[in-house]
């Protein structure tokens, strides 16, 4: 089984080189299809593993080498395969083996074609490294790794202008990847604390040694050491408030953001979660685990909020992402682990869907992202039009589909801990989920073509695109119906988490309720927008809808107050502490040199004799030197 | 009757003679002449002290710099000479070709 670990691992990082060594030359396709196919390797050999796992194998521990050793500092490079990472495993690779092929027909156009494979493919490489590590230093890695492939990749369009809010909404690629990678390392700090934190006080950073270790530590050091890292998990997962990096970076090409910033490395925190559950599931750490849950609940709410009013297509799904991940977050606090998993899962299906489904329509209306300027691409494009409705049904929550079965068992948990407030505000997410979700496909396909103004001409995607969508469609679908044995399978290794029996009397009802919220967010859509759109100039100049538009003003006030200020003292700290401090005695010495060397560039005559009158001076000088030190010694 | 410090005042003088023939002559001749008498000040004072202590090191060591002194001047010379086809003078204010 090993050696299906190093291919599962190895082949993306294969393919990274292999499209790197074209990275500078005209576009080739076969780099992309032999991309494709590497990943789709990868993919086979993680589903092997699953079914060897599922099988009853044990978890499969390989250590390549002795990767840094310092005193007591011991760090393996080591790998496991064990039910969580290979969940992880299908997942990444299962979702990026779709996104590659796609890009394929996505990125047709663009003359850095095999560059932007090579990103993507060191991107599912180091999130594999992420999740299959078996310490937390190789986490870390794999952590940095995808910032890094994420920060490549939402600036991949780096020569794009900047232009003023007034003509486009959006951003420049290259700001919003500095953004996002600033964002992150301020959370990675945290999270870095708090590795240090555990390292400092088990001895070691291989998880089996560090959870073994956790009984035996201080309550101060557990809450010290859960906080830090959950800090680096919102981060990495765009929790409140560090969350204005997610809809920013919608400015890189739209595989990226389905692949990237909705499936994959978004859901790196609530891996973390997942994986450090010994540590999260402890008495003394439970008031962090609940604020975990209420954050995630917080953020499911807010971020569907802005969902609701906002016009950019690639916004309003990224902002779903990060209501979605709110609820995975709430399902993780509340102890819920393998439903957080598995919303994780199923979320990935969907949303990398809806975002290809998104690309598709992108890519017909000539990059326009504006859904009051779409309408009526239903005639044009049925497929993008199913497939975007099949995701965004699965995301709304209604049954049969996966979202359905994921999202309700996170809102039971909700109700079955007794944390009534959080229920609440989740089912009424749910209903906005299904509003916005359902806003943005009928604004799209339905009603009026609005786009016939702009002199568009939309067409459909590529066949072979369309037809590589069709596993997540698939999966979207039914994923809901493997709930039983997923649970079956994950609690072998994650703790179990029943419903009370109370709640399982109530499940129908609590079911229904969140059923029936949920299609009165579509019923209330369709009324809207179902047969084109109808401005409300009352409604949109309300201050509710002008505070949600704005994104309740958070990123004016984070540019305000903390990077005006920071820009003010940086400036400062330029004129006076660098330039009159750092800078003047840099010079002062480069002159004093200068200086000297001018004046005495005058000695050199070229005439011996005024060579040997000097060497006189200087043996006399070392005579009185030799004299005085004679004298005072 | 003659002692050590005689021998190291002519010593010392000998030296000075040859100093200020090295700083102050301009012909590169001269300039050789002076450094063979600064040679030998240091000669003299060699076998005074060598002398004065009954040891026989200083003595020897007197040897070793005229042997040095002899092939420095057979070098020197022939080198003197080429300069000297070549430039004319052995002045060296006339010899100054690598002014800073």
């Amino acid at each position: 089984m090993e050696k299906y670990v190093y291919i599962a691992l190895f082949a993306p990082l294969v393919s990274s080189i292999f499209a790197a060594l074209f990275g500078m030359s005209s576009k080739k396709n076969f780099v992309g299809v032999i991309a494709s196919l590497l990943l789709a390797t990868s993919f086979m050999a993680s589903a092997t593993l699953a079914s060897y796992i599922a099988e009853g194998g044990a978890a499969i521990h390989v250590t390549m080498m002795e990767w840094i050793g310092a005193g007591d500092l011991m760090i393996p490079f080591g790998f496991m395969v064990d039910h969580v990472s290979v969940t992880m495993m299908v997942v990444v690779t299962l979702v990026s083996t779709v996104v590659h092929i796609y890009s394929i027909g996505y990125m047709d156009h663009d003359k850095s074609f095999n560059r932007f494979f090579s990103y993507l493919s060191a991107f599912v490489f180091s999130m594999l490294v992420l999740v299959m590590s078996d310490n937390f230093a190789g986490l870390f890695i794999g952590w940095e790794g995808v910032g890094v492939c994420s920060w490549l990749l939402i600036g991949f369009w780096y020569h794009k202008e900047d232009v003023s809010p007034e003509v486009n909404p959006s951003i420049s690629p290259s700001w919003a990847a500095n953004e996002a990678f600033i964002v992150n390392r301020i959370a990675d700090l945290a999270m870095l604390v708090g590795i240090f934190v555990l390292y400092w006080n088990t001895g070691s950073l291989q998880y089996d040694v560090v959870f073994a270790e956790l009984p035996h530590l201080d309550t101060a050091i557990l809450t010290t050491a859960a906080i830090a890292l959950f800090i680096g998990a919102m981060g990495k997962s765009a929790q409140f408030p560090l969350h204005t990096w997610l809809t920013d970076a919608m400015e890189g090409p739209t595989p990226v953001s389905a692949l990237i910033h909705a499936a994959t490395m978004v859901t790196a925190g609530v891996f973390l979660v997942i994986r450090a559950n010994p540590l999260y599931s402890m008495d003394a750490v439970s008031d962090v685990s609940y604020f975990i849950a209420a954050l995630g609940t917080f953020v499911a709410f807010f971020a569907a909020s802005m969902a609701l009013v906002n016009r950019d297509l690639k916004r309003i799904i990224a902002y779903s992402t990060l209501s979605q991940l709110g609820y995975m977050f709430a399902a993780a606090g509340l102890g819920a682990y393998w439903i957080a998993l598995f919303h994780l899962a199923a979320h990935a299906f969907f949303k990398a869907l809806l975002f290809l489904g998104a690309g598709n329509v992108m890519h017909a209306m000539h990059d326009e992202l504006d859904i009051f300027k779409m309408g009526g691409l239903k005639q044009s494009m049925r497929a993008t039009y199913y497939y975007m409705g099949i995701a965004s049904i699965a995301l709304a929550g209604i049954p049969p589909f996966a979202g359905f079965f994921s999202k309700d068992a996170i809102i039971e948990t909700a109700f079955n801990e007794g944390t009534l407030i959080l229920w609440i505000m989740l089912v009424v997410t749910a209903g906005m989920t299904a509003f916005y979700s359902f806003r943005q496909v009928f604004l799209t396909f339905n009603g009026d073509h609005r786009y016939k103004e702009f002199g568009i001409h939309p067409h459909e995607m590529y066949k072979f695109v369309l037809v590589a969508m069709s596993p997540l469609a698939l999966l979207a679908m039914i994923a809901g119906f493997f709930q039983g044995s997923f649970q079956e399978f994950i609690t072998k290794l994650l703790p179990n988490y029943e419903m009370s029996h109370h709640t399982h009397e109530l499940v129908y009802y609590l079911g229904g309720l969140v059923l029936v919220v949920a299609v009165s967010g579509i019923a209330l859509a369709w009324k809207k927008y179902g047969n084109g759109l109808k401005r409300d100039e009352k409604c949109e100049n309300s201050f509710i809808y002008q505070l949600l538009k704005n994104q309740y003003y958070i990123p004016h006030f984070y540019a305000e107050f903390i990077s005006r200020p920071y820009a003010l003292v940086s400036e400062m700290m330029w004129r006076n502490v660098d330039m009159k401090i750092v800078d003047a005695t840099v010079d002062a010495i480069a002159h004093i040199l200068y200086f000297s060397g001018d004046k005495t560039r005058k000695m050199q005559t070229g005439n011996l004799s005024h060579y040997l009158n000097w060497m006189g001076v200087g043996f006399v000088l070392l005579l009185i030197v030799a004299a005085i030190t004679t004298v005072i010694g | 009757m003659i002692g050590l410090s005689h021998y190291l005042i002519i010593s010392g003088i000998l030296f000075a003679i040859g100093l200020v023939g090295v700083l102050r002559r301009k012909n590169l001749l001269m300039l050789f002449f002076a450094t063979e008498i600064m040679l030998n000040a240091a000669n003299v004072a060699f076998a005074a002290v060598s002398n004065y202590y009954h040891d026989l090191t200083g003595q020897m060591f007197a040897f070793f710099i005229i042997a040095v002194a002899a092939s420095e001047v057979a070098v020197g010379l022939g080198l003197l000479i080429v300069l000297y086809k070549k430039f004319g003078t052995l002045d060296l204010d006339d010899l100054a070709s690598m002014k800073g």
